[in-house]
């Protein structure tokens, strides 16, 4: 490819050998542990749902009493399979007894492996032909209704209740939304449980539980075959629950997921050993669902200064990109972030976000990268926020960026307003077309400000790898070199839930999902 | 919908500014100019801009334009609109308690720090309770600072820890007890349906009930936080909008001093 940037791909190449390094060295962390999210993942993927009298999700009843009998190490699915095949009862009914406290699945005899894989095998190829067959229907709608055109336009929805999320959706939906994300409650993210059935009542956002999944999702598909243009819901695979999550937007059609591998250890305090591994499950499910994945570096531009500290966006974004190809996503899925988040009083501020994102596109030439607007300095005034947001819609077109998602007016005031994203999303309409060929038509002069910009981005994020290489992952975030945030090894939330696997373990999903049996 | 670039309406009104009688200025003194935008559950048509005018007569504004309107999704109807108001305020008779404290630069407050109290003071900040959001805290605290305002981090005489997002209010307190804090401060963002002011009002009863309430000098700040609001609840102080780490690190200093020149609230 013809770089407009003059930028060297041999370099390129060099940080993504060593991002690949320092993934591999994750890897073989993650190879041998288990976190109690992804052993509920596993009961969920065969089957158990619901939750007990006291509205205990039934897939961490089953993962409390291992893990309170010290057993956890073994996996969810070894005890229950083991459980199948003593009982004879299916593993929802199996859970249901745990609950009731009628029965002790750790005090059974061990029958063989190949009996146990026996009683699972029928489960495994159901829930796998589900979300087969959700991604199939996805593709079908694609297929025949057709989709926006990149960037996505993508908004989202707010208001606690998602029944009144569905009305806003629509309408969102009608005037031009390509993507719904259905932002969470606050404090979502730290919970260890999914919450069960249709929710009313937020702060600041929905409760994500597979209920209000699916009912989007329906919402979605009607209004898009009304308008003719297929909808992609967005939520959060992020926090103590990320493969839940992924696996319960898996089964009700999600498209779009927040997936990042650091997001929650800087920003939710959740402990590295946990995100690490959970994320790594997680982008199983997502990469065999075709389910695009959000990561969420544009987060570290709020805290650290975003002229400065740009080369992390992109070091991480390295790092993102080869955790998630060891999970088995493809390129096409890995919506990587980046943002625009410069202070507007920055002289050429906006020929340095220019030089980003064009950098970002030239890097990642296949990714359907996730493009963040203004949020550090939208102040209230609401008149030169929208122009703030149009500067960063132009970038958008300019840059061929895949998923923009667009500023409001309102950012810093309120969670929008359906005018609110009827003006954004008619703002980013009307520069998208007016402006729809203009990266075709420039490229930028040698040693000038944009491509000297990129350059120095690209140096600092290399430098910055070499050091993250050098110091394993862990360690170097614990000395704070993303977003100016430390989080010790052993701290932050959920590391009792992290557990080195034991003998018996099994996790039968996780190679038929990077498999490609799709 | 304009009836023209020039306004031909007669202004046949007082164009003298009163104080005690004060209205929104568009180009003249007393035109009581105001606009506004809503969005009424109606579908678009003359009924929708007839329900807009009616309303905007309700709401107090003589000449009710709607200069735009568009349907956003069927049954729901946008407006820009534009009126006189007939109402006034007297501005004269205006008292909005204030933040009593003279604001000095990050030089000056060491300075008075080290001269008036003679060792560094303790703050420990967070965003407490299900807030996600660190953009105040950090604006305030860290090292990098805000806007060209250094943060409390750097401030020599200030032991500053930030301890980020969602920390409970009871986790807070412990730190507080912990490392002998001088200084609480508290971030809340999210507004949504009053979840700050619950969360805010926990924190006075938790530190009332460890008996440190009178020991700490107790602040809060955020977009939507004012000292009103902050005194209310039972805080010393309440930081909004464009406020910085110098507002905050000069109060400190002198209520600080102000409060117990000299004296060690935890005896150390």
């Amino acid at each position: 490819m013809q770089s407009k940037l003059g930028l060297n791909f041999k370099r390129v190449e060099y940080a993504r050998q060593i991002a690949k390094s320092i993934a591999d060295d994750v890897q073989n962390f993650v190879s041998n542990y288990t976190t109690i999210a992804v052993e509920r993942t596993l009961c969920r993927l065969l089957g158990i749902d619901g939750v007990d009298s006291n509205q205990v999700p039934l897939p961490n009843v089953v993962t409390d009493e291992l893990k309170s009998k010290g057993v956890l190490s073994h996996g969810a699915v070894f005890y229950i399979a083991n459980a199948m095949v003593n009982t004879s009862l299916n593993p929802q009914e199996i859970a249901e007894r745990i609950a009731d406290g009628t029965l002790d699945i750790t005090k059974l005899n061990v029958v063989s492996y190949e009996e146990r894989m026996k009683a699972i095998e029928p489960l495994i190829k159901a829930s796998i032909e589900k979300i087969k067959s959700n991604r199939a229907k996805r593709e079908q709608y694609i297929q025949t209704l057709g989709e926006g055109s990149k960037p996505y336009l993508y908004v989202i929805v707010a208001t606690g209740n998602i029944y009144e999320d569905v009305v806003q959706a629509e309408a969102a939906a009608r005037q031009g939304a390509d993507i719904i994300a259905v932002i969470r409650t606050t404090g979502q993210s730290l919970l260890d449980y999914v919450p069960y059935g249709a929710t009313t009542e937020g702060f600041g956002g929905t409760y994500a539980t597979q209920e209000n999944f699916r009912i989007m999702r329906k919402a979605l598909d009607k209004v898009g075959e009304e308008i003719g243009r297929y909808i992609r819901l967005c939520n959060y695979c992020s926090g103590l629950c990320m493969p839940e999550i992924a696996v319960m937007g898996a089964f009700e059609g999600l498209d779009v997921m927040l997936n990042d591998a650091l997001y929650g250890i800087l920003f939710r305090d959740i402990n590295m050993q946990r995100t690490l591994i959970d994320q790594y499950f997680s982008r199983a499910i997502n990469g065999f669902a075709g389910v695009i994945i959000n990561t969420g570096e544009d987060n570290y531009l709020t805290t650290a200064d975003a002229y400065e500290e740009a080369h992390t966006v992109l070091a991480s974004d390295f790092i993102n990109e080869q955790l998630a190809s060891l999970a088995g996503i493809p390129e096409e899925q890995m919506g990587l972030g980046h943002a625009f988040e410069m202070d507007p009083e920055l002289t050429n501020g906006f020929l340095y976000e220019l030089a980003q994102a064009q950098m970002t596109r030239e890097i990642f030439p296949n990714a359907p990268l996730k493009y963040m607007p203004p949020t550090k300095y939208m102040t209230g005034n609401i008149f030169k926020g929208h122009v703030q947001d149009a500067l960063f819609n132009i970038i958008g077109i300019w840059t061929h960026q895949g998923i923009q998602l667009l500023g409001m007016l309102t950012e810093a005031i309120h969670t929008p307003f359906m005018s609110d994203r009827y003006l954004s999303i008619e703002n980013a309409k009307y520069i998208f077309n007016n402006m729809r060929n203009i990266g075709d038509e420039i490229i930028f002069k040698e040693g000038g400000i944009v491509r000297n910009r990129a350059n120095q981005v690209l140096e600092g994020a290399i430098s910055l790898l070499e050091s993250i290489d050098h110091e394993g992952l862990f360690s170097a975030l614990e000395k704070g070199i993303f977003a100016d945030v430390k989080r010790p090894r052993n701290g932050g939330k959920g590391l009792d839930g992290v557990v080195e696997k034991g003998h018996n373990y099994i996790n039968p999903f996780i190679e038929i999902m990077k498999g490609g049996k799709r | 919908m304009s009836s023209g670039l020039y306004s031909m309406q007669t202004k046949d009104f007082d164009k003298t500014l009163d104080l005690s009688k004060v209205k929104p200025y568009g180009d003249t003194i007393n035109d009581g100019k105001v606009q506004l935008s809503f969005t009424l559950p109606v579908p678009s048509g003359p009924e929708a801009v007839e329900a807009a005018k009616q309303l905007l007569k309700q709401m107090g504004f003589e000449n009710p334009q709607v200069v735009f309107y568009k349907e956003l999704t069927p049954g729901f109807t946008f407006f820009n609109c534009y009126g006189s108001t007939v109402h006034t305020v007297n501005y004269s008779d205006i008292h909005v308690p204030k933040v009593e404290s003279q604001v000095m630069s990050m030089e000056e407050t060491d300075g008075f720090i080290r001269e008036n109290i003679g060792r560094p003071l303790v703050v420990i900040g967070a965003s407490t309770g299900t807030d996600a959001h660190t953009v105040g805290i950090d604006a305030i605290m860290n090292m990098k600072g805000y806007a060209g305002h250094y943060g409390l981090e750097r401030y020599e005489m200030i032991e500053a820890h930030n301890l980020g997002s969602q920390v409970p209010n009871e986790e807070f307190v412990a730190k507080a007890i912990e490392l002998k804090a001088d200084v609480l401060l508290v971030s809340q963002t999210v507004t949504s349906k009053d979840v700050h002011i619950k969360n805010m009002v926990e924190l006075v009863e938790l530190l009332e009930a460890e008996g440190i309430r009178d020991k700490v000098i107790l602040i809060c700040g955020g977009p939507r936080i004012t000292h009103e609001l902050a005194q209310e609840l039972g805080y010393d102080a309440g930081f909004g909008m464009n406020s910085y780490a110098d507002d905050v690190a000069s109060f400190i200093a002198q209520e600080f001093v102000r409060r117990n020149n000299k004296v060690n609230n935890y005896q150390k």
